[in-house]
Formats: structure tokens, C-alpha cells, sequence
């Protein structure tokens, strides 16, 4: 009875592990575009990245349902598992959402974005990106951000930004992201303007 | 678990020897930890951690469903080196108690191992289970009052 793909063990120190990636996971939405560092797991998580196997097993329990993009689906039995939640295949009904890049992603709109009396019932992105670096393209401005940040990640390119600039329009309603790339995570918040600096060259990078 | 869907027979023979483990006290566990499974290597997927679970009752066993209490309750999970994961829920806070019978549950489910833990320690634990069920039934039933032979007194 051995299943199709093996399960890896969670935090090796669960209670405080978990607690740092909470921590982590607080202040990258607290400080939009701001670059955290989340606690290491002692195996590779089948079908997740590190960073984002941590906020999975931070936030996520058994009365959130989770949606996985099909590149993720190898981690359906660790997700199970370790935090007991269900898999979801309809995107809107997903509290949180595990994708490997904005390619595999469905159109945004396609989540849930929660309501004007609820917005806290709309799904979190939790988008896995191949680079994830300070002083990029991004410039992010919004609560939590003093004057401007710069964030650079790879993959999202300007039909997903203009994209989630438009659903800035629906606020209190909206998404929010974390980006992950190694055991590093950055937060992006409906409430985060983001606009792309494209003529110009990356200045430091 | 989607990726393998056990048959009801796999299901109801795992489910006999997980009871077995789950009421074998430790030392008896420990024993057969040195004489059957020297040497096993494994890793913890789920700590050994103790908790408190809901009991239900049906009065008579089909009345309506009541909680009877709480139990405490000390779980484990672990995996083999070969990647097979074994899973054990026990009552009380014994972890090492837990954590045994977690690797038992794993290395039944290996065609290899199964014969063996089966003879040596599953089999005699449900004889030895049904041998003080049956103790104290007889013990219960001793004591039976037959209340339709009480004749009510004339006075």
C-alpha cells in the first residue's frame, strides 16, 4: 500500500519552524515586495518548492481547500497529509492556491475574489516564480510601503500585471499573492499598486 | 489516498492488525522491535504527538449517537527506508508505544515481512485480546440479576 509518489515529513522542529514561517509569511504581506527568508524542510516536497511547502504548512488547514495547478498535483498527498486539507479542482471555491509560474495559472478572475462584505473569503496565490531578486522591473507602491519598492521576478510579464492591476479596481474584493523561489518569499497584497518600468533597463541587478 | 485505492479485504486485514498494535502494550512491542525488525531504519513523517479524540457511543449500539468523552490519543506516522509509510494512533501518551506500532504497521504491508509479524505477534495479540474479552464477558455475566423471577412481596 505504498502511494504513487512518497511523502516527505514536515518541519523537522514543527512547532517553531511553523512559527517562523508564519512570522515570515505576515511580514512579506505586511511589507509588500520586501524579500523574507522562510525555514528549510528536511526533504524536497514532491511538486511544491520549499518556500512555498512552508506557507502551505503554515496557513493551510483542514477548513481551507486548496487548488493545485497541474505541475503542483505531486504534492496533493503531502498537502493531505500534513495539513488535512481538501483538494479543490475549481479554482473559485479554493482558499489557497499552489502554482509553479504564471503560465499554468488560469486568468485570475477565475478565483475566488471574495465580496464586498466578506473580502477576506477570496483565494491566495501562492506562485512558485524562477527568479525573485530586489531592484527589478516592479515598482511597487501602496500601504506598507514607504515611498516605492523595486522587485524583479521572472515570468510575469505585463498581461498578468495589467491583469492584476485591473482587478485593483474591484478593492475591498481582490487577491493576494506570495511569490516564492527557493526558501525565499515576497508578498504581493490586493492593496499593492504595481506598475512596470519597461523602456528602461534594469539599473542594478 | 487517491493514488491507491485498497480493497474492502486489504482494508479489513490492516484495520485487525492496527487494533492488535494499538492495545499490545509497549514492552511487548519493544520485544518484538529487537527479535523481528532489528536493525529497520526509518524516519518520522509525523512525530509521535499526543492529543485529545471524541469518543462516541450509540446506547446498545443503535440508539442515537452521544459523546461518551475524551480520549487521550498519541498518533505517529514513519516511513521506511524504502518509502513505505506505516501510521498508528494509540490510547494514552506512551510515543515510543505509538512509534512502534507505526514501523509494525508499515512492515506488515511488505509481502516479506507480513508472515512473519503476523505469527509472532499479531496472532498471538488477538487471541490474547479475545481470551480477556471473553474473561471478563463471563466475569459480567456472572453477576446477571434476572429481574423476571422477583416476585413482588404481599404486605
Amino acid at each position: 500500500m505504498k502511494p504513487a509518489t512518497e511523502l516527505a515529513p514536515s518541519f523537522d522542529d514543527p512547532v517553531h519552524k511553523g512559527q517562523q514561517a508564519f512570522r515570515a509569511a505576515l511580514d512579506a504581506l505586511a511589507r509588500p515586495g520586501r524579500i523574507e527568508c522562510l525555514p528549510g524542510l528536511p526533504e524536497r516536497v514532491p511538486g511544491l518548492g520549499a518556500a512555498s511547502a512552508a506557507v502551505a504548512l503554515a496557513l493551510v488547514d483542514f477548513e481551507t481547500p486548496v487548488w493545485l495547478d497541474a505541475t503542483s498535483q505531486e504534492a496533493a498527498d503531502f498537502l493531505r497529509f500534513h495539513c488535512g486539507c481538501a483538494i479543490v479542482d475549481d479554482p473559485r471555491r479554493a482558499h489557497f492556491a499552489f502554482a509553479k509560474g504564471f503560465d499554468t495559472l488560469p486568468s485570475l478572475d477565475s478565483f475566488a475574489l471574495g465580496s464586498d462584505e466578506a473580502p477576506e473569503d477570496s483565494t491566495t496565490l501562492i506562485v512558485e516564480v524562477e527568479d525573485l531578486f530586489t531592484e527589478g522591473r516592479l515598482v511597487l507602491t501602496g500601504p506598507g510601503i514607504e515611498r516605492q519598492h523595486r522587485l524583479g521576478v521572472a515570468g510575469f510579464d505585463t498581461d498578468r500585471i495589467a491583469e492584476r492591476m485591473h482587478l485593483a479596481e474591484l478593492f475591498p474584493r481582490g487577491l493576494d499573492v506570495f511569490l516564492t523561489c527557493g526558501q525565499r518569499v515576497a508578498g504581493l497584497p490586493r492593496t499593492t499598486r504595481i506598475h512596470s518600468l519597461r523602456s528602461e533597463p534594469c539599473t542594478s541587478r | 489516498m487517491t493514488t491507491h485505492t485498497p480493497s474492502s479485504a486489504d482494508h479489513s486485514a490492516r484495520q485487525r492488525w492496527m487494533s492488535a498494535l494499538a492495545r499490545a502494550p509497549r514492552e511487548r512491542l519493544e520485544t518484538a522491535w529487537t527479535t523481528l525488525a532489528a536493525g529497520k531504519r526509518f524516519t518520522h513523517l509525523r512525530p509521535p504527538e499526543t492529543g485529545l479524540v471524541m469518543t462516541r457511543g450509540r446506547a446498545g449500539g443503535s440508539g442515537q449517537r452521544f459523546n461518551l468523552g475524551e480520549i487521550t490519543v498519541t498518533r505517529a506516522a514513519i516511513k521506511l527506508a524504502d518509502g513505505s509509510v506505516g501510521h498508528a494512533y494509540v490510547a494514552g501518551r506512551d510515543k515510543r508505544q505509538a512509534e512502534l506500532a507505526a514501523v509494525f504497521d508499515a512492515l506488515l504491508q511488505h509481502p516479506e515481512h507480513h508472515d512473519a509479524i503476523e505469527r509472532e505477534l499479531i496472532a498471538p495479540l488477538v487471541a490474547a485480546h479475545a481470551t480477556a474479552r471473553l474473561d471478563a464477558a463471563r466475569k459480567a455475566a456472572a453477576t446477571k440479576v434476572d429481574f423476571f423471577t422477583m416476585v413482588r412481596g404481599e404486605d
